[in-house]
């Protein structure tokens, strides 16, 4: 390995090891804090962060819908259901935490051990860069004629498969038309009543 | 009478154009770089949200009303399901775009097709969003300034 690559996967390592651990701090602080508009600031960062780790994984795509749809359309639909809610969560009590502990430790440690069977980052014999996914690499210059093969299986050979995504997108919609929209119970009016006496000053 | 959130307000016009912009670059930039449908969508209904946050929701609903929104949603999927039609009458598959251009040597067919149902699909995305957001948002007059 030639000194310059060897300083550049340093500092890609470096990088990605930085937002892991504020991916892990941001996770920790969302689930110890109480105070819902701070939490959904947090998840909004926490796909932000997640977006650079995509980038710094060479998956452009990806982390181009994670910034626009989880950092900023559902921060913002987040933001408009808190509205209609209490600004704080409940405190409530927690019996048989260790019981809880248990499980997510154990599951925890089951799903890192599962980890250390999985194939390397860019390996050529990885599942997904071999099979279906090497066929598209070599056939779409001349199939489909278009540089970004995301594009190319998204659109053109999983035409249907988007088809389908779309109408779920469409189904979405339709449905909170229905629970929240002029045909609701409701009739689509606004919401009077205040926060209750629950919420804290 | 004074104005509210002032600097807010300059900043949402100056934005508003280019973020349709980058919207529309992203919609018909999807087959060379990062993007397509889906993003483009979503960054078209931002620029509304941003919009509807700062000079609030009736404002915008006088620019785009909830019963446009509607039927884009009923068009943009349309548009694409439409595409896969079209390329059945003209004797191909369903979304099989060569049959739009069949004598082409450079995938004619190929390029018209991905963006009809890229745009199919960015119209569809962007007024959902926008639609359920409308939604959301039509609930509650306003966001208190102590709630920020």
């Amino acid at each position: 390995m030639t000194p310059g690559a060897e300083t550049a996967a340093f500092w890609s390592r470096l990088i990605d090891l930085s937002l892991l651990t504020m991916l892990v701090l941001v996770a920790y602080t969302m689930l110890r804090s109480r105070h819902l508009f701070a939490i959904v600031m947090l998840s909004g960062i926490y796909s932000l962060l997640s977006a650079a780790l995509f980038v710094s994984l060479d998956a452009v795509d990806v982390a181009f819908t994670e910034a626009a749809v989880g950092a900023g359309v559902s921060t913002v639909l987040m933001l408009g259901a808190m509205l209609l809610t209490v600004r704080r969560e409940k405190t409530q009590r927690l019996g048989r935490a260790s019981l809880g502990i248990a499980v997510v430790a154990l599951v925890g440690a089951a799903l890192i051990y599962a980890t250390t069977a999985m194939p390397a980052f860019g390996d050529p014999a990885a599942p997904a860069n071999s099979y279906i996914g090497a066929v598209y690499m070599e056939r779409t210059a001349a199939e489909i004629g278009v540089p970004n093969v995301v594009t190319a299986v998204l659109a053109s050979y999983r035409g249907f498969d988007t088809l389908g995504e779309t109408m779920v997108i469409f189904t979405a919609g339709l449905g909170v038309m229905l629970l929240l929209g002029p045909g609701s119970g409701r009739g689509g009016r606004s919401v009077k009543d205040r926060p209750g006496k629950d919420e804290a000053p | 009478m004074s104005i509210e959130h002032l600097v807010l307000r300059v900043v949402i016009k100056i934005l508003f154009a280019p973020i349709l912009l980058f919207a529309l670059y992203v919609q018909f930039h999807g087959d060379y770089g990062a993007g397509g449908g889906f993003q483009a969508g979503v960054i078209f209904a931002v620029a509304f949200i941003l919009h509807a946050l700062i000079m609030g929701l009736d404002e915008t609903k006088r620019v785009l009303p909830a019963a446009a929104l509607k039927a884009m949603m009923v068009v943009g999927f349309l548009f694409y399901a439409g595409t896969g039609a079209a390329t059945m009458l003209l004797g191909g598959n369903l979304l099989g775009y060569d049959a739009i251009a069949p004598n082409s040597d450079h995938n004619e067919g190929q390029h018209y097709g991905i963006l009809l149902v890229e745009f199919g699909v960015g119209m569809a995305v962007a007024s959902t969003m926008l639609m359920i957001f409308y939604q959301f948002a039509g609930r509650e007059p306003e966001i208190r300034d102590e709630d920020w």
